[in-house]
């Protein structure tokens, strides 16, 4: 890396009178003037608010792509490449927002996750700090486990490991290979369910920012109860998706 | 602006092609020798002048030590990557090299970096679009592998920048050959796009929609290509003379460079016939000669081929799709002429590939495209916008020596990551980070991209400074790194230590020691080739007045043609290259007729049962052969 990787890019928040286009001093939308089509420097939004989407988690994922569209058009650097440095800068600077914004919301479990964390739950935070512990003890990969799957994912545990010893020996026991196989459709059958679970939380959330919406209070305590309802879903999920993959990871080994 | 004029360039580890969108179709600008495809070899000449392209090629039998090929595979490579290279590439490499630093290639009594024999096959391409234009060129994009890691990126930019080319985009290869085949199907749907070239193997899956052009998974391997195949030979040939004439010839530099022309010729025979004879002079005099069928090359190359299969089920599975769900598979690079890989290929998508296109050239075609897009667009391109993505995920080294994943690939970009770091010490000011690339579990696996310290913290208790740093990975795939302390909102000053990068200030020196006196340069190549197209103009115009077409020209054409002649005799000694060029011009109009006669004439000469040469065409176009670059004897 040589000159481009000591450029300081600083996303300054766009100074007030800048309700004009900075290029032909017309009204503007958010990302790019309607009237001449310039990129404007970048104000710093939520990825909702980038899309002009209040935050509820329902969203119209062929109706985002349709926008994502129209947005690369507008503000994509290839598009922008004959302007000036600031442009450019700019441009380059909307892109990657309009491509981050877009990758969290169309995925409904990231979208998830960044409304939680716009809520101010360290979601992301907490399982960090919670894996380097576990890390820095030797404890790799080791999570709280959902009590009611406790039993469950002991006994998968202990099967894991047996088939992971057949199969350095060479002698993988096909029975338990179908146990295991079982098993894990049905892991994948409760990630479905509980994703489901979850899109029916969405439904209670939007119902309460519709209802702010409508001037009418929401108690904080309402509030924290479906953040923590969903936290708990995404967790539940997350376990189950790891679950998943070391159950992957042995029966693809080897083969 | 015509002095705007913004090139393609297809930088390839075998052959390297410039294109340029001419109206509404992208073309690509032969060399002074006709021939569309600059092979990616350098020599130095006698004078310790660089050589370029077929010229070099003799260079690399005759003089070994004075030649190298190849040399996309030493991109952005430290001396610990290329080990195993090392053991085919018969290159030397400089004896003060140290551990970390960018590798330094010697040819002759003088060493290059990788970036500056680039570099050379770039000037080599400016100047053969200089000519075709006739003014300056100096902006191009130049396409890499998509699999190619930041380092690799960044040393291609380099390497334009030596050239003295500004790099408005770095395009992936398989992407841009997505642009030429969309651009010429337009079409919804989605595309797979199978590349595999000299020494670099890239899968791209994209959509197609409405003209835009959104790559959903990208994978590869950029070591693994046609010179796999080539080594793989050479080794046999070289195990054979060992074992059956007990000569060793692995030292002998010139001997394994015979080797290595007999046996690429016999790998592009095989791809139509069914065997091949290699017949090889050994120094010495005695021939090594060995029969291989289609079917022993199959087996042989087999496990080459088959190195394509993970990367390619690696990204149906990141697109989340199932072959059936690919409307088209498009063939690109010299590699997929193999009927084996075509084979591998109709296997792994369940369809037959898309093989309209030229291998050879549709990523520089693709790079003309997306150059034109760059220079505001033209009727052709009007919708057209390339989404693409980057090939490997971006990550922090983090205790334990884990890499932690901020940007993961697959990402469009320009894509971004914020990461918050905080002191551990009271009054610390300094907090080192370490960026890697790759998808291992481990630091120690992934490829190290830079270490660089967050300096200028300004003191206070530990844990309470919170720095924010913005890793953000622009439309090339290189990344930019910039901090700010929040607390205090003072801007991090990051000192980025670039793992086997050039420094900016080494690629500023390179560029003054080749560049002192371009626009000099320039100038006098116009004229020296002004000069001899001049020159071969008026010899043609010579034998065409002895030809029986002069006879039927009218006494006033004959007089006109006497006239420009006389002109152009006139400018051709001063050193206007414009007003040559003018004098040139008027002349190829005003013979227009006489060469219509003349052509007339050889027709109905070639008709009578004589050949063309009898008919006196004098030197008719050569016509590139479709398989190879025609060079070998």
């Amino acid at each position: 890396m040589t000159d481009s990787s000591l450029t300081t890019i600083t996303a300054k928040p766009a100074p007030a009178e800048t309700q004009s286009c900075w290029s032909c001093g017309t009204m503007r939308a958010v990302h790019f003037c309607e009237a001449c089509g310039k990129v404007q420097p970048p104000a710093p939004v939520d990825y909702f608010t980038f899309f002009g989407l209040p935050r509820k988690l329902n969203l119209d994922v062929a109706l985002l792509e349709k926008d994502f569209y129209e947005l690369s058009r507008k503000l994509h650097p290839d598009l922008n490449a004959l302007g000036g440095s600031q442009e450019q800068a700019w441009s380059l600077q909307q892109s990657s927002l309009l491509n981050d914004a877009y990758r969290t919301l169309k995925d409904p479990i990231k979208r998830t996750q960044y409304l939680l964390k716009l809520e101010g739950v360290e979601l992301e935070e907490q399982s960090k700090t919670a894996t380097e512990q576990a890390r820095s003890t030797g404890q790799i990969k080791k999570q709280i486990v959902p009590p009611d799957l406790l039993e469950e994912v002991f006994e998968l545990n202990m099967q894991l490991e047996e088939l992971r010893m057949q199969k350095k020996t060479g002698d993988d026991d096909p029975a338990l290979i179908e146990e295991i196989g079982r098993q894990k459709v049905e892991l994948e059958e409760k990630q479905k369910a509980l994703l489901q679970e979850l899109e029916g939380r969405w439904k209670m959330w939007d119902g309460m920012i519709q209802r702010t919406q409508n001037g009418q209070p929401v108690s904080e305590e309402e509030r924290r109860q479906e953040r923590d309802k969903m936290v708990d879903l995404l967790n539940r999920r997350n376990y189950i998706r790891n679950l998943v993959r070391d159950v992957n990871e042995v029966l693809e080994s080897g083969n | 602006m015509s002095t705007d004029r913004i090139v393609g360039i297809d930088l390839g580890t075998t052959n390297s092609l410039v294109a340029f969108m001419q109206g509404e179709t992208p073309v690509v600008i032969p060399g002074d020798d006709g021939s569309n495809l600059v092979p990616s070899v350098v020599a130095l000449d006698q004078n310790n002048q660089p050589v370029v392209g077929n010229a070099a090629r003799n260079s690399l039998i005759e003089a070994p030590d004075r030649a190298v090929y190849s040399i996309k595979r030493f991109m952005g490579r430290g001396v610990d990557d290329i080990q195993e290279e090392l053991k085919f590439f018969p290159f030397r490499l400089a004896e003060d090299l140290q551990a970390g630093e960018v590798l330094r290639i010697r040819l002759g009594e003088k060493t290059f970096t990788p970036p500056e024999i680039s570099a050379l096959i770039l000037r080599q391409l400016k100047r053969n679009a200089e000519r075709f234009f006739g003014g300056p060129v100096t902006k191009a994009v130049i396409t890499v592998p998509a699999y190619f890691n930041d380092a690799q990126r960044q040393a291609t930019k380099d390497a334009g920048r030596i050239a003295g080319l500004e790099v408005l985009r770095l395009v992936n290869e398989p992407t841009a050959a997505s642009l030429a085949y969309g651009l010429d199907q337009k079409q919804n749907g989605i595309v797979a796009v199978y590349d595999l070239g000299g020494g670099t193997f890239d899968i791209s899956i994209l959509k197609l929609h409405d003209g835009i052009f959104e790559v959903i998974a990208t994978n590869g391997d950029t070591h693994l290509g046609g010179d796999d195949i080539d080594n793989l030979l050479i080794t046999i040939a070289l195990d054979d003379t060992l074992g059956d004439l007990g000569i060793d010839l692995r030292r002998n530099a010139e001997a394994v460079q015979a080797i290595r022309k007999a046996v690429i010729e016999a790998k592009i025979t095989l791809s139509s016939q069914p065997s091949v004879k290699l017949d090889i002079e050994l120094p010495g005099g005695k021939h090594y000669q060995r029969e291989i069928t289609r079917e022993q090359f199959e087996q042989l190359i087999q496990p080459i081929v088959d190195r394509t299969v993970g990367p390619c089920k690696q990204a149906l599975k990141d697109a989340g799709l199932k072959p059936e769900q690919i409307d088209e598979v498009v063939l690109v690079g010299g590699s997929t002429r193999i009927p084996k890989v075509r084979a591998l290929v109709k296997e792994l998508f369940h369809r037959e590939p898309h093989t309209n296109l030229n291998p050879d050239e549709v990523v520089a075609l693709g790079a003309a495209v997306q150059a034109n897009i760059l220079g505001g667009g033209s009727v052709a391109t009007e919708n057209m916008l390339l989404l693409d993505v980057t090939p490997l995920s971006l990550g922090i080294e983090v205790a334990g020596g884990v890499t932690d994943k901020i940007i993961l690939r697959n990402s469009t970009i320009p894509a971004s990551s914020t990461q918050f770091y905080t002191t551990q010490v009271d009054g610390q000011t300094n907090v080192a980070i370490h960026v890697l690339q790759g998808e291992r579990e481990l630091a120690k696996d992934c490829r190290s991209l830079a270490r660089f310290d967050l300096k200028g913290i300004p003191p206070m208790a530990a844990g309470m400074a919170r720095i924010e740093v913005k890793f953000l990975i622009d439309a090339n795939g290189i990344l930019h790194v910039s901090a700010r302390e929040q607390r205090s909102g003072k801007e991090a000053e990051i000192q980025v230590q670039p793992s086997y990068g050039l420094t900016d200030e080494q690629v500023e020196s390179m560029i003054l020691d080749s560049f002192d006196s371009a626009e000099e340069d320039f100038r006098q190549r116009q004229v020296i080739e002004a000069r001899n197209e001049a020159e071969t103009i008026l010899a043609a115009l010579e034998k065409g007045k002895k030809s029986p077409a002069w006879g039927h020209l009218s006494t006033d054409e004959k007089k006109q043609i006497a006239k420009m002649e006389k002109a152009l005799s006139a400018v051709k000694a001063g050193d206007d290259y414009q007003l040559i060029h003018k004098a040139i011009d008027a002349l190829n109009q005003g013979t227009t007729r006489l060469a219509e006669l003349m052509m007339d004439s050889a027709v109905s000469a070639a008709l009578k049962g004589k050949t063309m040469d009898e008919a006196d065409m004098g030197e008719g176009p050569t016509a590139p052969h479709p398989m190879a670059p025609p060079e070998f004897q």
